[in-house]
């Protein structure tokens, strides 16, 4: 009764027998041993579990595995390139906007989905886009602190010509 | 070298593994041979057990065994801190057993459990499992519970009635409400709040049939403790036979401090098994119904006094609601932790606290970050509020007029409030409070806010400002008054903490404490390079295991900056002796002759004569050649039992406006100024304020768990309970005053509750300061846009 997909996850093709009922973020949990995406609630209220499917950002507990098939996925283990942290990561980590670390992968993932699609957001845009995502250590303070860092590293970058030193 | 690491804003040492999703908590964790338990749960909040079936759950796939309560031969589950204190201990405890026999008393209670070879597998099995219920009539409400005609719970408490404690002067404060020119009187209601921590609670219970050994990985504040309670309360297994580690914590908020059943259940099971490892990991929905709630209070509070401000005495009566059953420290939280702090900041010359634990058919109440302090500051801040209102005067003046003045200090509440039973008593060690209180009133334009006000309503809102100058007492605490015997929580509560210097010069500092986020990888590697003058990535922090770890109390209760620090500085200062000896030794001179620089060794006068503490490490690992009588290794253990508590305090107030068409309350400005003593990094401390702020805000606002009258939870998920969102809340606005501790080396505080001890009653003042002008004196918490409106309505005397 498993039911065969494929899925292309951080880069990389990955065949998969799944039973129909499992979701995605337990095929990710489990059968690829990605944990970094997490499990906090049972109503997709949390955000924990947010990846990026086909470049949006979806909550993982709320999509079948089977619902995935063909689609690429990516996981907060696949955001860093060429190991260097993705200025997000970069940004959470410079202006503390983690604590107990269990909702930062979901919400770094939420807020890369916001930067895909607005450069420069207020804070209230920021607010907004990660309102799907439960942060109960940080106030959520110093994560829209970090967006906003990490919003205004990429605009640097974006305006430098690759190879500039700026 | 390194002395600019202590007090700086270092970014913290855990976050690479967690920023790249890395880190390692419960569910991450998967053994060879791993089971999975799921748990049958009480659909009902009161019922008797009639029998269960399981014979069709034991036949379903996967499944490899099934439980009851019948099965396990445990003890039920300990509880620790009985607070009897002047009203004497009572012999009425009732705790959950690791799965219920005869009877349920709230939903959620644990009555069956399967093991099985997949988690949907328990799941599907749990299904079939058969009980026969007699359902009883169910009480939530804790005042309720203790008339006449409620339903009773328990056969050892009549009235449903754990404990009446008292403290504080009885006849004096009757004296001084006799002759008060003013008195006001008030029914509040603390309402019950759920954790929520993003990780759920979850246990890896393991047995080694070869050593007859147990291991449990458990989402846990307090490994050591636990460990022992487990053995020595409810297993009857030696206490050296199990090993308890906690994982990386999703945040916990007190939660995770206390025992539950399905620990000793899943250590059960694994040994019932055959060793194979069984793992449970807790849904939302059970951390609902089964890890511990907080607060859920019901207080009559009357407040004596002068028409010129000056408070005279303080009288609260209060019904503290702690469930169907005990939790682990249940008792302490509205006694020790509330009773006892209840006059707050201000020289309130007559307190008196009564304190009526109830038993109700609703999960049990624990310490939800700030534990008792919160529920003492909303009662005393909105006092104040409520007493100034009465006599007309000016919020912050009415405060001012009452503080306990600079001089004043270490202060001893002349009720006796610090005092326990046995004589034992803490001090307020030190405190100035009107410098937080000018500093945050200045912010906020406080003088102008009428105009404020004025402009708002021009714009259809109601605008009000609240203050909250609390007083917290934490850095817990000292073990003879913490641990008080029959009143305090039977055990010490000092600290430990083991540094040892290896070959290499590297330094591995050991810790009886447990973070749950608080960035203690990075806090004590700063102090401990600040101590050693060795470089923080020089120095690993451990701690979280039972085996390698010194016996520790855990972390909770802002005790890690206080407690938890200090043994590490000591257990520093053995290193630099030992260290100071053998580098005389290496120097051919005298120990007294030999200044200690950062991480030289130097011999006075001679500046080239120097031996580092690498140097010193290397050569007395080895201990080729020590001197006469010294052993080798650079190893070193502290314990620390604090002589004090500590006493952080400050001036939060929080701006709201109100939709009048809507009831809506927009927090649209918090102004926090915290003396919370020195810093050891500034920017986590920060972080710890926006967090507790955050807590407490939800409290006044949004936040409340709702038991229908049968004791159905109905705000069961994440759905239902008001958790706040990143779009309902302001960027906060801090500043501080340093009063620096005098309890420990560093001057440090703690600053893990602060932010919501205060924050609560600061926005809770500022709802009810904008809806005064309609004549409206009190509204119990939280101010959701339902109650605001309907308040507003019935004001105006329209339909609500």
């Amino acid at each position: 009764m498993a039911e065969h997909i494929s899925l292309v996850v951080n880069g990389q093709q990955r065949e998969l027998d799944v039973e129909p009922r499992r979701l995605l973020v337990q095929v990710l949990r489990e059968d690829l041993n990605l944990t970094g995406t997490h499990i906090g609630c049972d109503t997709s209220q949390c955000g924990a579990c947010t990846v990026h499917v086909d470049g949006q950002a979806v909550k993982s507990c709320a999509m079948l595995a089977v619902q995935a098939d063909g689609s690429a996925v990516r996981t907060i283990e696949g955001l860093a390139s060429d190991g260097e942290l993705h200025p997000l990561q970069a940004a959470f980590w410079e202006k503390h906007g983690l604590q107990c670390g269990f909702c930062t992968p979901g919400m770094i993932m939420a807020a890369a989905d916001l930067l895909q699609r607005s450069t420069e957001p207020s804070d209230d845009e920021i607010r907004h886009a990660i309102e799907g995502n439960f942060c109960r250590c940080t106030g959520y303070h110093n994560i829209v602190a970090a967006i906003r860092e990490a919003a205004a590293v990429m605009r640097t970058a974006a305006a430098t010509p690759a190879g500039g030193t700026a | 070298m390194t002395t600019e690491v202590l007090g700086a804003p270092i970014k913290r040492v855990e976050d690479p593994r967690f920023i790249q999703g890395k880190g390692r908590y419960l569910d991450d964790i998967k053994l060879p041979s791993m089971t999975h338990l799921a748990i049958l749960r009480s659909p009902y909040a009161h019922a008797n057990i009639k029998g269960v079936d399981t014979s069709a759950a034991r036949a379903m796939p996967g499944v490899v065994a099934v439980f009851t309560g019948a099965d396990i031969p445990y003890n039920p589950l300990p509880m620790a801190w009985p607070a009897g204190g002047a009203s004497k201990l009572q012999n009425n405890v009732s705790t959950p057993r690791v799965l219920a026999t005869d009877s349920v008393k709230w939903t959620g209670e644990g009555v069956a459990a399967v093991v099985a070879e997949t988690p949907e597998q328990a799941y599907d099995a749990l299904a079939a499992i058969e009980v026969d219920w007699e359902p009883l009539p169910a009480v939530v409400d804790a005042e309720a519970a203790t008339k006449p005609g409620a339903p009773q719970l328990h056969e050892n408490a009549p009235n449903n009635i754990v404990f009446e404690w008292t403290v504080g002067d009885r006849d004096g404060t009757e004296k001084a409400f006799a002759e008060a020119e003013v008195v006001v009187k008030q029914r509040l209601v603390n309402q019950r709040l759920i954790p929520n921590p993003i990780e759920t609670r979850g246990d890896i219970g393991s047995y080694n049939p070869g050593t007859d050994e147990y291991t449990i990985w458990s989402s846990s504040q307090t490994p050591h403790i636990q460990r022992l309670l487990l053995a020595a309360f409810v297993m009857g297994v030696p206490e050296h036979k199990i090993r308890f580690i906690s994982p990386d914590v999703g945040g916990a908020f007190g939660s995770k401090i206390f025992t539950y059943a399905d620990m000793a259940l899943t250590l059960f099971a694994s040994k019932a098994i055959g060793g194979r490892p069984v793992k449970w990991v807790e849904s939302r929905r059970e951390n609902y119904q089964s890890t511990i709630h907080g607060r859920d209070h019901i207080t009559y509070v009357e407040v004596a006094g002068k028409r010129d401000g000056e408070v005279t005495g303080l009288r609260v009566k209060t019904y503290a609601n702690l469930g169907g059953r005990l939790s682990t420290i249940g008792p302490g939280i509205p006694t020790t932790l509330y009773g006892r702090v209840l006059s707050g900041c201000y020289r309130i010359p007559n307190v008196f606290c009564e304190v009526v634990g109830v038993y109700t058919n609703t999960t049990f109440v624990d310490a939800y970050r700030g534990a008792g302090r919160p529920e003492a500051t909303y009662v005393v801040e909105r006092a104040m509020d409520l007493f100034a209102n009465e006599i007309g005067m000016d919020r912050a003046a009415i405060r001012r007029r009452n503080f306990i003045p600079p001089d004043a200090f270490p202060y001893d509440n002349p009720s006796g409030l610090l005092t326990a039973v046995n004589g034992a008593k803490v001090y307020i060690d030190s405190g100035n409070y009107e410098p937080a209180l000018n500093k945050a009133l200045t912010a906020v334009n406080y003088y102008g806010i009428e105009k404020a006000k004025d402009e708002a309503r021009r714009r259809g809102k109601l605008l009000g400002v609240g203050l909250s100058t609390y007083l917290e007492i934490c850095g817990v605490a000292p073990s003879k008054w913490i641990g008080a015997v029959g009143e305090g929580w039977g055990a010490a509560m000092w600290e430990s903490s083991n540094i040892k210097v290896h070959l290499t010069g590297k330094v591995v500092v050991t810790m009886g404490t447990q973070p749950q986020g608080q960035g203690h990888e990075t806090t004590y590697a700063q102090i401990v390079a600040h101590e050693l003058g060795v470089p923080m990535e020089d120095i690993v922090v451990q701690h979280s295991d039972t085996q390698g770890t010194p016996f520790g109390y855990g972390s909770y209760g802002s005790r890690t900056s206080n407690v938890g620090t200090t043994a590490a500085i000591k257990a520093a200062a053995k290193i630099k002796e030992k260290a100071r000896k053998f580098a005389a030794h290496m120097l051919e001179a005298s120990p007294d002759d030999i200044e200690i620089d950062g991480a030289n060794y130097r011999v006075k006068g001679s500046p080239d004569k120097v031996k580092t503490l690498q140097e010193v490490a290397f050569a007395l690992d080895l201990a080729f050649d020590p001197p006469e009588g010294m052993e080798p290794y650079l190893d070193e253990t502290a314990y620390h039992d604090t002589p004090n508590c500590t006493f952080p305090f400050g001036t939060h107030v929080a701006i709201v406006e109100i939709d009048e068409e809507t009831g809506e309350v927009d927090l649209v400005r918090y102004v926090a100024v915290d003396d919370v003593g020195n810093k050891i990094n500034p920017m986590i401390v920060d972080g710890q304020l926006h967090g507790g702020i955050a807590q407490g805000v939800g409290q006044a606002l949004w936040e409340e768990a709702v038991y229908d009258n049968d004791g159905q939870l109905l705000s069961g998920t994440m759905m239902d309970y008001a958790l706040p969102r990143a779009s309902w809340l302001p960027s906060f606005e801090l500043d501080q005053t340093v009063t620096p501790s005098p309890v420990n080396p560093l001057g440090v505080k703690g600053v893990g509750e602060a932010g919501t001890i205060a924050s609560t009653a600061a926005v809770a003042n500022a709802v009810i300061d904008a809806l005064a002008p309609l004549g409206i004196r009190h509204l119990d918490m939280p101010h959701t846009s339902q109650k605001v409106w309907r308040a507003i309505q019935a004001a105006k005397g329209g339909q609500a």
